[in-house]
């Protein structure tokens, strides 16, 4: 009979904690995965425009060309739009070749499916962006993306 | 001296540890959602052919001004009507297209002063270096949305009977084509190639003037 008798006390046992760690790792194997590192601050204000004919933008064939007025902290860079590649401002005729640099970076069977990520501030004036244009065009890098804001439908 | 068992490390902290680590990777996750206008930019093309004449009904033109007003064939227009006037640019089947049939699924009012085919319709738009972008966006937008719309009904026409529960029909197959990147359906390209047919995006983009 005694052999039986620790039952009788009717104690719930402590749950094992032992697979807790296991659990947490993989949720942070699952972040660590799935986080992008901002490799490039942005130096002017970015404000994009809103539109809701909008389609998804493939992110593994993009190249970013930010535009914009120089942000706060950059005000010495005066206060007419700038354009912003990676994490300098560059100039016009400095695009061409800065795109041309990075398609050559990318995943060889996507540089011909390479995708211009225009994100452009609203207060910008359209000149810039057609100058930014005039220049892909030279590259002959034609598949462009305005990036907008997501427009709700009222 | 008496082998000794190595005492066994203390595993409790691990869970803290990982816990710290997640905490750190969910705060600096940004799960990115760009989405945009998608469009192709005409290649240089410095070949002196002498560019085809387009009849000036089959012209649409849509200039925004420094000031973000629009000028729509040559009239002042609100932005929140540039979209159905575009529809019914491009819909006005008025004419035949260069094959030399008429447009049998055009449900404009087939005005003799407006577009011939969807085929022939061009809009072409300009700006002015002094253009603000949002308004330049806007004035995209709005045409894109035009285009979409006309193909949005013309799949409804077509291919309803393949998406008796989508919402819009052209969308979903956008949609089906998307999630079956790897495994090409014929069909479906298809499809979607020729409800691009019926309605070409035909939207041109003059160069401002240098001043």
């Amino acid at each position: 009979m005694s052999k039986f008798r620790n039952k009788d006390k009717g104690e719930l046992p402590a749950i094992s904690t032992a697979s807790l760690p296991d659990i947490v790792f993989m949720l942070l194997f699952f972040f660590m995965v799935a986080t992008v590192m901002r490799d490039s601050s942005l130096m002017i204000e970015n404000n994009l425009p809103s539109a809701d004919q909008v389609e998804k933008l493939k992110k593994d064939r993009t190249v970013f060309i930010y535009g914009g007025k120089p942000s706060e902290q950059y005000k010495q860079f005066g206060t007419e739009p700038r354009i912003q590649f990676n994490d300098a401002f560059i100039g016009v005729s400095d695009v061409g070749p800065s795109v041309r640099q990075a398609i050559y970076e990318l995943n060889e069977d996507l540089q011909s499916k390479v995708v211009i990520g225009l994100k452009v501030d609203k207060e910008t004036n359209a000149g810039l962006v057609s100058d930014i244009k005039q220049e892909l065009r030279k590259e002959n890098a034609l598949k462009v993306m305005y990036i907008a804001n997501t427009k709700t439908e009222d | 001296m008496a082998k000794r068992a190595a005492p066994e490390v203390n595993a409790g902290s691990m869970a803290d540890i990982a816990f710290l680590l997640l905490i750190f990777f969910l705060v600096t996750t940004t799960i990115e959602k760009d989405k945009g206008l998608l469009r192709s930019l005409p290649p240089i093309d410095d070949s002196v052919v002498e560019p085809p004449i387009i009849k000036q009904k089959n012209l649409f033109t849509v200039q925004i001004g420094r000031d973000g007003r629009l000028l729509v064939e040559d009239e002042i227009m609100e932005m929140k009507d540039l979209r159905q006037a575009a529809i019914d640019f491009l819909d006005n089947g008025g004419g035949t297209n260069a094959a030399g049939e008429s447009c049998t699924y055009c449900k404009g009012e087939r005005l003799s002063d407006s577009s011939d085919h969807p085929d022939k319709a061009i809009i072409s738009m300009k700006h002015d270096r002094e253009t603000p972008y949002e308004q330049y966006m806007d004035v995209q937008n709005e045409l894109v949305a035009a285009y979409n719309i006309l193909r949005e009904r013309e799949a409804e026409r077509l291919y309803r009977k393949y998406y008796p529960n989508a919402d819009k029909v052209f969308t979903a197959m956008l949609e089906e084509k998307e999630k079956n990147q790897f495994n090409k359906d014929e069909v479906l390209n298809e499809r979607i190639d020729a409800v691009k047919k019926l309605i070409p995006m035909k939207l041109s983009e003059a160069e401002p003037d240098k001043n």
